[in-house]
């Protein structure tokens, strides 16, 4: 299916947030190309145990749901409420204040009133009056309650496939009612039904079965870290030869799949690289718990728990002391707050202490996990890197803040203080946009898939404005964070909405100001742009490179 | 299943319970005293009905005390076409002569507390 | 359609209570009314609480709306992102009685150009703290007529809320003197602020939207206590002896209409009353038990320093390392890559 994405003009000129003038429960959804992603494919819902599993469109009339679809829904829906306290508050206090309303990006960048956090809340909680409640069984409408059909479990698809679970209706809100955790146990039920989209369903049966949600083998896992490592050999001067399964190594380093596969994730991913080679860590990477991210997460907390369970279960057969974790969003989140839930203890592993400044980790006391920001923020305390930020100094850098380490982890100074130790231009964008009130890029859990692309350029507005006002206020070009799902889809949004700013991870741009021993001129960055064509495009003056070994003429540059 | 907090909460809707029921449980087995309040034994009439008086006295007071201080008018004429002074301590208190056998009774039952005596001094407080 | 019901709704309470009058069915909405709405409110609204807490809460899911506790140097939000017990109770009390979040609040403008904008927007805030807190203090006001002798506590604060109104009359038109008693601003307020978040619901288009009958008919109702309660106390003047007659009898359990008659406005008011305490436990109002159970703002933000327990943790497969071992040892050997078992 060919999908036009419409023009940033055409959505800018034709968005609106007044309501309809009719009921929402009158309204249907309009499965339009580009506002919503593929059904999961058979194979890979089957490889998880799956039931359900059928060809089928969302377009089209008929969801073949199974004949007893009604039945698993309610069965599943009470089960829930049994299960998750913060469902059955969540189902039972809101007092519909609107305060959430204009706090999801969703809803600023579509003016689809089932986008703002109350209704798409009350999509379900309209379904548990109607057919939970007393007062909602008699009166149906009339106290908010409705009977559940085939449509509304279309709309469930198409709303809680629109919400990326980014908690920010959850900071306004008076109660703390969480439209992440709705959406969670949303999915969950219509994940019952046989119901998923192929980006998680896809991914999750990768990771299970090959070791990370892009499927990459043993050797292609190595294989791709190989050929990045001969990019830091160009570009940086240094051979770096790090260790795959190695039994004994002091840390497991784990990172999500992305970062060793695609742009700008793999420029991340040689950050990682070389910083660890500065300080020669005794570490190891596995092939098996080759996925930080965890798109069980997306799907059910059981599928969540099956994924996570490698990194544990790596770790002990590996015979490490601790886990390292790298720059991603919802792998923070699901380690901060579920991991150690649900499968720890890890009574195998010691209590983190970074071996090169004494420094414990008592916050990760129990988990046993580290991220590789507050690490790398504890060496530069200690003055364990040898940086030079200036080498940086054709970036005027912004940061983003990936929700999940934001609303569901608190993890805000940290990356600050390392993205100020290594480049010299970092502006921060307008308060309400930032921290924990951060907007998301608008293609988190799950929904950075290609076919949905007009919804996640719709989703990621907010975001996009807030870093265009600062790009024309200070002439920001880099957009930074601590985010796999950001790297891959902050730059298609940035080209977009803002194509003058690119994209990077907080790695990348360490590696770029760390001071290797043997390493070349660096008149190249890790991009393999040359320093010289980047200082020129921000107005600076250019370097005097060494030119060692035939450098290369440094005013060869493409753009 | 074994809920960590759930004595947590219990405590609280006992906390919650006892407070909402307080009125009821503190005043348990009690009657409470009604005001007794002591009437004039030889006026039958006050200067309004006897209904009016026992819900808007006040109101009435505040009148006579306006016209008093800003007309200068102290002459009241009554519903039954009687005459009486504007005044609080003159007047009402002509018959009512006790304040704590009167006005108190009420006012303390019900936790109000007039402004009259703010200004007025009131002539022998009987104990 | 929502609203209108909700407005019929609260007009044939009305009704009903002045056709309670009329058919002289006092006993009835003074004595038999007042006592089961009581029983309703609190033991609906403390099984409502327990069965929410017979569900346990399998994840430590705080919402983090500041800096965690990490790195010593690093300065921690203690009450945002709170790292131990004491600061959640902290940040629960600033949310419970101050509304914290609620206070952050901003509103999105879409302008021109396909900008967006955030301004701070703290009205719904200040009106739902003059709501909420005046509503409290009216009912802690009314408490004088279930206490013989009145507690100091409840006439101070009496006496408090009656403060800027000493000695300050206000004219009211021919006979009708309003400034007698003095004039409670709780009651006031109450009625300003519940005035003003309905009439918030009717003029910003989206918060009409997902207005539901549930959302009109307390709101209708509370306004029209506060309504009835200010007529008895500055217009319509009812015998508050009579009524404490009658209100003593009922928490002393020896419950008996007293003598004297109530005005008609007394029975709509308590009609009312018990209405809302009634209704309560059966809806959204329960959000003042579910604020102190809302599993994103009463947890420490600790779970990777202490483990959190889920009592249902499920039994699941896992894939291990033995069976991806034997899906690629090939591969794996041939990469270099170490293995458990050679071929």
């Amino acid at each position: 299916m060919a999908t036009q994405t419409p023009k940033p003009q055409e959505i800018l000129t034709t968005l609106g947030h007044q309501p309809p003038s009719e009921n929402w429960m009158d309204t249907k959804p309009e499965f339009r190309p580009g506002m919503y992603c593929h059904p999961v494919k058979i194979a890979s819902l089957e490889g998880m145990g799956g039931k359900y599993a059928r060809e089928w469109a969302p377009a089209e009339p008929d969801w073949k749901l199974p004949a007893d679809w009604k039945g698993i829904v309610k069965e599943g829906l009470k089960d829930r409420l049994n299960r998750f306290r913060s469902f059955q508050v969540f189902m039972d206090i809101c007092v519909r204040c609107g305060a959430c309303a204009d706090k999801c990006h969703f809803f600023i960048g579509t003016g689809d009133p089932k986008n703002m956090p109350v209704l798409r809340a009350e999509l379900i909680r309209s379904v548990y009056r109607g057919e939970f409640k007393t007062a909602g069984k008699i009166l149906g409408k009339l106290a908010g309650g409705r009977k559940l059909t085939e449509e509304v479990i279309k709309e469930w698809f198409y709303y809680f496939f629109q919400c990326t679970e980014c908690r920010r209706c959850s900071v306004f809100c008076p109660y703390g009612i969480d439209t992440a955790e709705i959406t969670i146990i949303a999915r969950e039920i219509i994940n019952l039904l046989g119901l998923q989209i192929d980006w998680i369903g896809t991914p999750v049966n990768a990771c299970y079965h090959i070791g990370n949600h892009l499927g990459l083998k043993p050797h292609t896992f190595k294989e791709n870290i190989e050929y990045l490592l001969s990019d830091v050999e160009e570009n940086v001067g240094i051979t770096i030869e790090p260790t795959f399964n190695r039994k004994g190594a002091e840390i497991l380093f784990v990172t999500p799949s992305g970062d060793v596969f695609a742009d700008p994730g793999i420029f991340t991913c040689m950050g990682y690289l070389i910083l660890f080679e500065h300080l020669g860590l005794d570490y190891t990477w596995s092939t098996y718990a080759s996925e930080g991210g965890n798109f069980g997460f997306f799907t059910n907390n059981e599928t969540m728990k099956r994924l996570n369970y490698k990194m544990y279960a790596e770790s002990k057969r590996l015979g490490v002391k601790w886990i390292l974790g790298g720059e991603c969003g919802h792998m923070w989140r699901v380690v901060h707050q579920y991991m150690d839930t649900m499968n720890g203890p890890a009574d195998h592993l010691e209590v983190p202490k970074n071996p090169l400044t004494g420094t414990v980790f008592a916050n990760a006391r129990s988990t046993k996990m580290v991220h590789v920001t507050e690490f790398t923020a504890d060496c530069i305390k200690h003055n364990k890197l040898k940086l030079d930020p200036s080498r940086n100094d054709h970036y005027t850098v912004t940061w983003h803040d990936s929700c999940n380490t934001s609303r569901g982890m608190g993890f805000l100074e940290e990356p600050r203080f390392v993205l100020n130790s290594v480049c010299n231009n970092f502006v921060e964008m307008p308060d309400t946009t930032i921290r924990e009130q951060t907007f998301c890029c608008g293609s988190g859990s799950g929904l950075n898939a290609g076919e949905n692309m007009e919804q996640r350029m719709r989703g990621g507005l907010p975001r996009a404005n807030a870093v265009r006002y600062v790009h024309e206020k200070h002439g920001v070009n880099l957009l930074g964070n601590i985010c796999a799902i950001d790297r891959a889809s902050l730059k298609p949004l940035m080209d977009y909405w803002v194509p003058e700013v690119a994209v990077a991870g907080l790695s990348e741009l360490v590696a770029n100001a760390l001071i290797m021993e043997g390493e070349n001129a660096r008149s190249t960055n890790l991009r393999g742009e040359e320093i010289n064509d980047l200082r020129e495009e921000a107005g600076l003056p250019p370097i005097d490179f060494p030119d060692p070994d035939e450098e290369g003429g440094g005013e060869e540059g493409d753009e | 299943m074994q809920i960590k907090d759930r004595p947590i909460i219990i405590a609280g809707i006992l906390i919650f319970l006892a407070i909402f029921t307080f009125p009821l449980w503190s005043a348990m087995g009690k009657t409470a005293p009604e005001p007794k309040v002591e009437l004039p034994k030889d006026v039958k009439e006050c200067v309004a009905p006897k209904d009016y008086m026992r819900t808007s006295h006040m109101q009435l007071l505040n009148e006579w005390r306006d016209s008093v201080v800003r007309d200068g008018n102290r002459v009241f004429v009554a519903f039954n076409g009687k005459q009486h002074n504007m005044s609080l301590t003159s007047e009402c208190l002509r018959c009512h002569t006790d304040k704590a056998k009167f006005c108190d009774q009420c006012h303390n039952y019900t936790g109000v507390n007039p402004f009259c005596w703010d200004c007025h001094t009131y002539p022998k407080e009987s104990k | 359609m929502s609203f209108i019901f909700s407005i019929i709704a609260v007009t044939a309470l009305v009704g009903v209570a002045l056709a309670g009058v009329a058919l002289d069915l006092r006993y009835f909405m003074a004595v038999v009314l007042p006592y089961a709405a009581l029983a309703t409110f609190v033991l609906g609204v403390a099984y409502r609480v327990l069965k929410w807490s017979s569900a346990p809460v399998p994840f430590r899911i705080p919402t983090t709306c500041g800096q965690a506790k990490g790195l010593d140097w690093v300065k921690t939000n203690k009450i945002d992102n709170p790292c131990s017990t004491g600061a959640v109770l902290a940040r629960m009390f600033l949310e419970i009685f101050l509304f914290r979040s609620l206070f952050r609040n901003t509103r999105m403008e879409y302008r021109e150009g396909g900008k967006v904008r955030y301004g701070s927007s703290k009205w719904l805030w200040l009106f739902g703290l003059l709501f909420h807190w005046s509503f409290l203090i009216v009912v802690l006001r009314h408490m004088r007529f279930f206490f013989e002798p009145v507690p100091g506590l409840i006439q101070a604060i009496e006496h408090a809320d009656t403060f800027f109104e000493m000695g300050l009359p206000l004219p009211g038109p021919n006979g009708l003197e309003v400034s007698l008693p003095l004039l409670a601003q709780s009651g006031v307020i109450l009625l300003a602020a519940a005035t003003f978040l309905f009439l918030r619901r009717v003029v910003v288009p989206q918060v009409r939207y997902i207005s539901l009958a549930s959302d009109w008919f307390p709101l209708l109702l509370i306004i029209l206590i506060a309504k009835t309660g200010i007529i008895m106390r500055y217009v319509l003047k009812v015998d508050v002896v009579a009524v404490k007659k009658l209100t003593m009898s009922l928490a002393t359990f020896h419950p008996a209409l007293p003598a004297e008659p109530i005005s008609f406005m007394f029975y709509v008011h308590i009609v009312l009353v018990c209405t809302l305490l009634i209704y309560f436990p059966f809806s959204k109002l329960m959000h003042l038990g579910g604020v102190w159970l809302s599993p994103t703002r009463n947890l420490v933000n600790n779970s990777r320093e202490v483990r959190h327990v889920n009592p249902w943790n499920p039994e699941v497969h896992f894939h291990t390392y033995s069976e991806y071992e034997d899906d690629f040892r090939e591969q794996m050997i041939e990469a270099g890559i170490p293995v458990e078992k050679e071929a």
